[in-house]
Formats: C-alpha cells, structure tokens, sequence
C-alpha cells in the first residue's frame, strides 16, 4: 500500500512537470503580449529594457526556463503581469474561496439528490417513478447551464425577488448559481446510479439477502448501494474537479469573484503567468483528486484493497 | 395435512409475463415434504423446477411472475398468500435456502462474517457478539478451517468450495425447517461436489433438516434424496421414492432421462429423447411430452393424462398406464443398464484395439501465461502423449487443470512455451508461412463449450458454416456452396431450411449442431471439442454426442474431446487422459482407466462422480479429498497431487514423479506406483 501510494506521488509529480513545461512554451509561442505595445514603443530603448528586465523577459527563453521552474519548486507562481504587484499564487488563494464553496455545494447537492433519484427510478424500474426520474436527467443534460441560469434569474431573482440575482455580498448570492451548477451532476449521476442499480438488483446476492428474509428497505441500503457506488465513483473525478475550479460560464452570469472568472480575465489580456499559474493549479487539483478517488475504491471495494495490500 | 408433513403444495400455477407472451411455467404442481427427508426435483432447463422452488419462498420478481392458482401450506399456513411482511419473518429462519453459483452469491462488499450474522440479527433478536459467535461456530459445521479469522474476511478471499460452505452457512444459520438447495453443486468440480452433497447429508442427520433439492443431475438425486419429482413443461409427471423412480420408472419421459446419462459401464448409444421441450406460452393441449415420446398414443394429443397411482408412493402421470392401454414394454436397454450396473460384463477383447499411427505427438509440451509481477502461471506443465489416427482421446479434469489450455495449445491458438507438437510428423509450433499455416488450420477444427456465444449472432446459419468453405476456396461456384451447406445440415440433423436463418431462432442443441457442422465444412481429419456438451440439458447431450460417434465412425475422424464430466468422457473415448494442475497423471485406455484406475487422484476423481443408482450411490465408499486445488502459479513441489493425496509419502514433496508406462499402454505418474 505504502509503495503504491510513493509510486502514485511520483507518477503525479512528473505529470505535473511536463504539464509546467508544456504550458510554458506554448505560452511563448502565442501571439501578442501582457502589455500594450504601442505605449511600449514611445518609451526609449533603454526604458524598454528596464521594462522587460523587471519582469525577466530580457534573457533568453532557456533562462526564462529554468527561472521559472526555479520558482515553481519553491512554490513561486510569478507576478501577475496584469494586475500589478500581485502573485499569481495570492490571486488565487484570494479567488479560490467563492468557486470553492459553490462547487463543493454543487457536488454536495448534485450526489444527493442524483443518488436518490438513480436508486427510486431503479427499484421503481419502469412505473411513473422510473420516467419522471429519468425526465429530469435527460433535461439536466440537454439543457446548457446558462440557458437553466438565466431561467432562474428570472423566475427566481426578478420575479419572486428573493435571491440576489447577480452580485456576490452574501451566502444567499451562492445559493441560485449552486443549483444552476449542480443540474448537470444530478443528471449525470441520476443516469448513472440508475444503471448501476439496476445491474446489482439482478445479482444473485441480492436474491441471498431477499431469501434470508431481510426487509426490502435494509436490503437497499445494505446490499445494493455500496456496490452500486462503485462504479459512479469513477465519474466523480472530472465532476468534482470541474465544480471545485469553477465554472467560467456559471460565475460569469451569477457575477461571482471566483477562480473561473479569474481565468477568463487574464486569459483576455494575455497574462501569461496568471495563466500558466491556474493551468498548473487545475491540473495539480486534477490529480490529487483521482489519486484520492483511486484510495476511495479501496475503502468501499475490498476486493482492490487486497491487491493494493499485495503490492 | 399428517403430522408428519411439513410442506404440502397445491395444484401451483405460475406464469410470467413477457413481452412474447405469458409463459406458463409452472402448470399444477403437487407436491409435498416430509419431516427430515429430502425430496429431489428433476428435469431439464425450463422444466419449472426452479420456478417451483423459487415460488415456495415467494422469490419469484414481482414485476413478471404471478402465482396464478394453489396453495403453498406450511404449517397451517398458506405461503402463496401471505402478506409480504409475514413472508419476511418465514424466510431464513423457517425456510432458506441455497443457491447455484457460490462465485455470485455472495456480496462482495461484505465480510462473510457479517452476511451470515445478518439474519440472526434479524430473526433471533441476538447482538452482534452472541451472533459473531454463532457464526464461527456455523463456519466450523460446514467444515471451514480457521472460522475465527475466516469470518472478518471477504468473500473473494475463498475458493469456490468453500463459498458454497459460507452460502450454506447462512441458509443454516437460524436452523430452518426447510432447506431449498437450486442446483447447489452444478457450478462445483466434482471432488468439489462430493464435498458438498457429504456436508448436506451430514447436516440432515446433526439437524433434521428437511431438504428440498432442485437438480438436473440424476447421480446427485440417487446420491442424496429420499424421493423424487421428475418435472416436464411445467408439471410433475411422475413421483416416487428414488428407487421407485430409478428401478421402476415409469413415465416415458423418465425412460428418456435415464437412458440418455451415460453410465461408467456401457458402450453402447445412448438413448437420446428427439426434439426439444415445448414452447410454455401455448403449452401443448394433452401429455406435453406426446411430441417427443415415440411409444404417444392417440390420447396422448388429447387429454391430458391424469397421476396414475401405483403405490403409497409411486405416480406417474402417463395414459401408458391407464387400464385400456396397450402394454409397453420399457426400453430394453435402460433394464440392462441397471442389471449390467451390478454386475459389470467382461469387454470383449476385440475392443481393445492397439492403435499405431499416431495424428498427433506432444512431447513435453509447456504453456507458460505471464501474468505480471514475474510470477508465471504454469498452465500446462510438461505433457508428453500421442493421439492415434482415428481414435477419441478424452481429457478430463477439474477446472484450473490446463485442458482447455492443451487443446488450444495443440490447435496452435496458443504458441507453445517449451515442448513440441508434431501433426502428421510435422511441427506445429514455430514459424509457419502463411500457406502452410492455411493448410493446418483445415485439418484442425474446434468445437467450442457455449454455443450461444460460438456463433456470431449477426450472420446466417449458411455464412456461418460457409465460413471455412469461402477461405479455404472450397466450393468453386454459389450452387456449389449452398449445396455443401445443405449437406452439412442434414449431416448434422437439421434440414436446410435452416440456412437462412439466424443463430438466435435455434436451441442450444440445434446451435452446437450448427457449430459442429462449421467444423465440419473444411473437412478437418482433427476435432477438437472443447466442453461440447456441458452448456446442454442432460437429453439434448446425449443427441450430441450420439451425433459426435456417428460422424466420427463415417469420416474417420479423430476427437481430442475435452470435458468435465467423466461418465460422458468414458462413454465417448477410446483412451482418456487424467489432468491435475497442468501435469497429466494418468492416461490409458478407458475401460482399463475406470476399471483398474491407478494413480490416487483418478481413483478419487472416479469415487466422486455421482452414478445415476440409488443402490450403489449409498452403499458405496467414496474417497473424498480434503482441501481445495493449489494454485498453478505456485504449484506444490514434487508431486502436485501430494498435498490432497491420502497416499502422499515422503519422497513425493521432493521430486516430481516420471511418466512411466506401468503396464501395456497404461501410463502414470506416482511414486507409489511401480512399473
């Protein structure tokens, strides 16, 4: 177990390096600059200089290089060059906190209640349940999140004027995007848990259970939900990732201050540490999160937790 | 109701609703179940015998099945309607039961501890100490070792054995009235079996237990029951203690049943029942098996026959019985199977013919699987052995032996590890041009296990058999092909209307005959049948292989006939050879193998096998094995059979034993043999 987990942290640390390797390069390649040009050009060549040395662009790209890399193992994301003065790493920390608590909200909300609606549509397998059930996550996944967002800020935020509709003051603000957000996961779990169920109900240990007489509501949350779960884990890593590192369309319609947002601003003014910084933070946030998952299988499957021992 | 019975069941009807229509499944069952003695129910898949079973626990799903009519009574009660919530508190401590595949049973997320407690919890009120307890001491009656550290462990931490023990662990657990067991040694190896049908009947002497077990294997029924049901298309169409049914049977479709199981003694055909069972959305209007039975009378497309009563005991449902019926005499040869079964006739020598061109060689031959972290799993280990031109050479032994492995080795679907195999003198193995590869693989055809999955469900019946025929360039013109096909059909036994049709419109038996007829296409001179009949019912096998002996006999052919089940192997070969663990431990011809077996686990293997005669299946000794198989990845040293062998000795550990020839034509490999 001890191996495999040194091995897991390893394999993530190179991921990770030729991520922060890949990104910078392509970040040189690309067109345009932070800075605009043409009132670069009516300061004098010495002023230039003094200009791009103050952000490091004056030495050669392979310098830039292992500065960079230098910097990053010290856990040093650069200075934005857009909003003046300021780490990429403390805009982060300081946009994180909104997209944080929405997407944890979002997961929170979207398993529960897609959990729920996959077990009833199962054991009500084909009755009004089973439809219904099935109805809101053909909607969850057809009808985009803007489109849902807007319906709310209207009915919602205009018309009962209850919610905020799109300003960030308090925990009422978070509530409306939230929902908006958690429609997709909800639909996709729905579906999921709902196919899963209904492969472990025809199994033979559901009928060993039946026959040693336990009762149809312990058999449920006995027998059939964890090995149901199994598998929907598997799409919990991209979920979670996406809701937690916040949705870009989402926080932009609600006006939430989050990380999301934060990327399509510098990605706008071509920031390229900013960028370089999130698409690193994304990533590292990607793999931490399917290393937890791959843990989590062995708590709920002891199957993969006696493999994971061998090793 | 006596005091003395404990179940009774009711003129039962079950249907199910499909979308093709109703199935009538169950059609006026009657049955009853004594105090401590165990009632079998035979027949083959769709008999309803499962659905009978199922029905007494009210496990049937509720969303298609119905029980239409009759009453289940037990104790004063009447199963078939009672409140769901009463049923609850009747299942698992009154009745329980057992189920087929001990790989599935279980769930895997659970400690075995905790499933067998769970209905101790629930019906005997104890805590889950006092229930702990009792579940150590359960695991400790169904002969589990270790059960204080066995019981915190999940369920894929045990072999398939030893599963079957913890699933009759739990069904024992609140120490029921009834124990319905559903095939509850089918998905076991025969040693595996012996094991099992032992602990039931050790258990029905420590408990009491009345035993209601659903089979399709007539030796388990002579081995463990008191009385049998023998079931047809929904009814039962005759009854009777199991010497009654075994000695006396008289229902023709119970002719059937007996004469179509090999036994260990004849030679001759087997009595194979034509046809198939009848369609249960519009069950036929008189005697359901009136289609099938060649001694039918006119009433028989009629009316219905009713239970004709012959003793106490003893009913048959046929109109052969009825007083104006014309006397029928039993098929002869079923009465001199069960006379030759006490008295076993000498073979003529003439029999005994000493082959001497061999097809095929293997010397030494090794299939190695890498299977990661550089651990081998030595599948086949070492063989050395020839297959005579013409002749059926058996492979037999317990699953995990390497004898599918060997056959596709020898078929070149595996590229040998070590070791060589010669065809016609020349080696299999190794490069090959393509032409030369072509040639090989028309003389080489196999006959494979499921015939649901061996024929693509998107082709023809025609272009599935014409295959071979368009790759090998056989047929010149279309008229040619098509005839070809059609002469392979009726070859086989099905007509050419059959053509053009799709796999999934046959039955299980029509489809390994569709699959022998595509092996047949590209006139190979070598089969290999890899399991050919196991997926089929007990009377379609025997079609099968009687189908398997006539083709062989009209075209010369030679069989490697891979299998399981030793009686139908005997019938079938002409030398059989014995697989453990990889190693082939002895190979002779199989009168000599089954007469005078020599090495230790053949004898074992051969007492296991349950033999369709009550008589004999309780009077006799069986040599049961302890434990389970090792695993072929880390095989014991020396001898692999020392571990589960009784005659192990200590040289046995230390070295492997030579293949010896330890009298003409009888080879063997152990150390307390001598040459």
């Amino acid at each position: 177990m001890k191996k495999y987990f040194i091995i897991r942290v390893i394999n993530i640390l190179i991921t990770l390096f030729i991520i922060a390797t890949a990104t910078f390069f392509l970040m040189k390649q690309l067109p345009g600059s932070p800075f605009d040009e043409e009132k670069l050009s009516n300061l004098s060549e010495e002023q230039r200089m003094e200009f791009y040395a103050r952000y490091g662009l004056d030495k050669p790209l392979s310098q830039q290089y292992v500065l960079y890399m230098k910097n990053l193992v010290q856990g040093d994301l650069g200075e934005s060059f857009y909003f003046k003065g300021q780490d990429v790493s403390t805009l982060i920390k300081n946009r994180i906190g909104p997209s944080a608590l929405l997407g944890v909200q979002a997961v929170l909300l979207g398993f529960t209640i897609g959990i729920i609606l996959g077990i009833v549509a199962a054991f009500r397998h084909n009755t009004m349940w089973d439809f219904s059930a099935m109805i809101v996550a053909v909607l969850g996944v057809s009808i985009p999140n803007f489109v849902f967002a807007a319906l709310l800020q209207y009915y919602v935020g205009l018309k009962l004027g209850i919610l905020p509709v799109a300003f960030w003051e308090s925990y009422s603000s978070s509530i409306m995007p939230t929902i908006a957000l958690s429609l997709m996961v909800i639909a996709l779990i729905a579906r999921f848990t709902r196919n899963e169920m209904l492969e472990v109900l025809q199994q033979d240990y559901m009928l060993t259970a039946k026959a040693k007489g336990v009762p149809p509501f312990k058999i449920i949350y006995k027998h059939a939900i964890r090995n149901a779960l199994i598998p929907v884990i598997t799409i919990l890593g991209p979920i979670v990732v996406s809701l937690l590192t916040g949705s870009l369309v989402i926080e932009n319609i609600f006006g939430v201050p989050g990380i999301g947002s934060l990327f399509v601003d510098s990605i706008k003014v071509n920031d390229y540490t900013t960028i370089m910084g999130l698409t690193l933070f994304y990533s590292a946030f990607f793999v931490l999160t399917m290393l937890i998952i791959d843990l989590l299988y062995g708590v709920i499957d002891p199957r993969i937790r006696i493999s994971g021992a061998k090793e | 109701m006596d005091v003395e019975t404990l179940l009774k069941v009711n003129n039962l009807h079950v249907s199910f609703s499909t979308y093709a229509g109703k199935v009538q499944a169950v059609r006026g069952v009657n049955l009853y179940l004594k105090k401590g003695e165990t009632l079998a129910i035979v027949g083959e898949s769709g008999s309803g015998k499962s659905v009978t079973s199922k029905s007494i626990m009210r496990l049937l799903p509720s969303n298609s099945a119905q029980i239409e009519d009759g009453e289940i009574l037990f104790e004063g009660r009447d199963l078939a309607n009672l409140p769901e919530r009463e049923m609850e508190k009747i299942r698992g401590s009154e009745i329980s039961m057992i189920f087929q595949d001990p790989m599935t049973a279980l769930n895997p997320t659970m400690t075995i501890g905790n499933q067998i407690i769970e209905s101790l919890l629930i019906h005997q009120k104890l805590n889950k100490t006092q229930a702990l307890q009792k579940a150590i001491e359960l695991l400790k009656l169904v002969g589990i070792p270790n059960a204080e550290t066995r019981v915190k462990q999940f369920p894929h931490q045990f072999s398939g054995g030893m599963r079957q023990r913890v699933v009759i662990a739990i069904a024992l657990a609140c120490n029921p009235k009834v124990l319905i067991a559903d095939e509850p040694t089918t998905a076991l190896d025969v040693t595996i079996q012996a094991q099992i049908l032992d602990l039931m009947k050790d258990i029905q002497k420590k408990m009491g237990t009345s035993i209601i077990i659903i089979t399709h294997d007539l030796g388990v029924v002579a081995n463990i029951a008191d009385r049998v049901a023998v079931m047809y298309a929904g009814k039962i169409v005759e009854t009777g203690t199991v010497e009654e049914v075994f000695y006396n049977p008289q229902h023709p479709y119970t002719w059937g049943l007996l004469g179509s199981m090999p036994n260990m003694e004849t030679k001759e055909d087997l009595i194979a029942i034509p046809g198939s069972p009848p369609d249960l959305i519009n069950p036929p209007k008189g005697d359901p098996f009136a289609e099938r039975n060649e001694f039918a009378l006119k009433v028989d497309y009629l009316r219905e026959p009713p239970m004709f009563k012959l003793t106490e005991t003893h009913y048959a449902a046929t109109w052969l019985l009825h007083g104006k019926a014309p006397k029928i005499e039993r098929p002869l040869k079923l009465d001199k199977k069960r006379l030759t079964v006490t008295k076993p006739v000498q073979k003529d020598a003439i029999e005994i013919t000493v082959p001497n061109e061999p097809l095929i060689e293997v010397k030494n031959l090794k299939k190695y699987f890498n299977i990661g972290k550089n651990e081998l799993l030595r599948a086949v280990d070492n063989l050395t052995f020839d297959i005579y031109k013409g002749e059926t050479l058996g492979l037999v032994g317990e699953s995990g032996c390497g004898k599918s492995t060997t056959g596709r080795t020898l078929m070149k679907l595996y590229e040998a590890t070590e070791g060589e195999v010669l065809f016609q003198k020349e080696a299999v193995h190794g490069k090959k041009n393509s032409s030369e590869l072509k040639q090989f693989n028309r003389k080489v055809q196999m006959i494979f296990q499921d015939p649901y999955a061996s024929l693509n469900p998107r082709k023809t019946v025609a272009d599935i058999i014409a295959e071979g025929i368009d790759i090998h360039g056989l047929a010149k013109t279309k008229e040619d092909r098509r005839q070809r096909v059609y002469e392979l059909l009726e070859t086989v036994g099905l007509n050419r209307d059959h053509a053009n049709r799709y796999p999934h419109e046959f039955s299980g038996g029509q489809r390994q005959r569709i699959g022998i007829a595509r092996a047949l296409a590209v006139e190979p001179e070598f089969i290999i049948a890899d399991e050919p009949i196991s997926a089929l019912d007990v009377s379609i096998q025997a079609q099968v292989v009687n189908l398997m002996k006539k083709l062989q006999k009209e075209r010369g052919l030679t069989y490697l006939f891979i299998a399981h089940d030793l009686s139908m192997i005997k019938h079938i070969s002409d030398r059989v050879g014995v697989m453990y663990l990889g190693s082939m431990v002895e190979l002779a011809s199989s009168d000599d193998l089954y007469n005078e077996p020599l090495h230790p686990y053949t004898q074992a293997l051969l007492s296991a096998v349950p033999v369709p005669d009550p008589m004999r299946e309780k009077s006799r000794e069986r040599i049961i094995l302890e434990g389970d198989l090792p695993s072929p990845s880390n095989p014991p040293s020396g001898c692999r059979f020392r571990t589960r062998c009784p005659h192990a000795i200590e040289t046995c550990a230390k070295m492997a034993p030579e293949w010896k020839e330890a009298k003409p034509n009888h080879w063997v490999a152990c150390h307390i043999i001598n040459s």
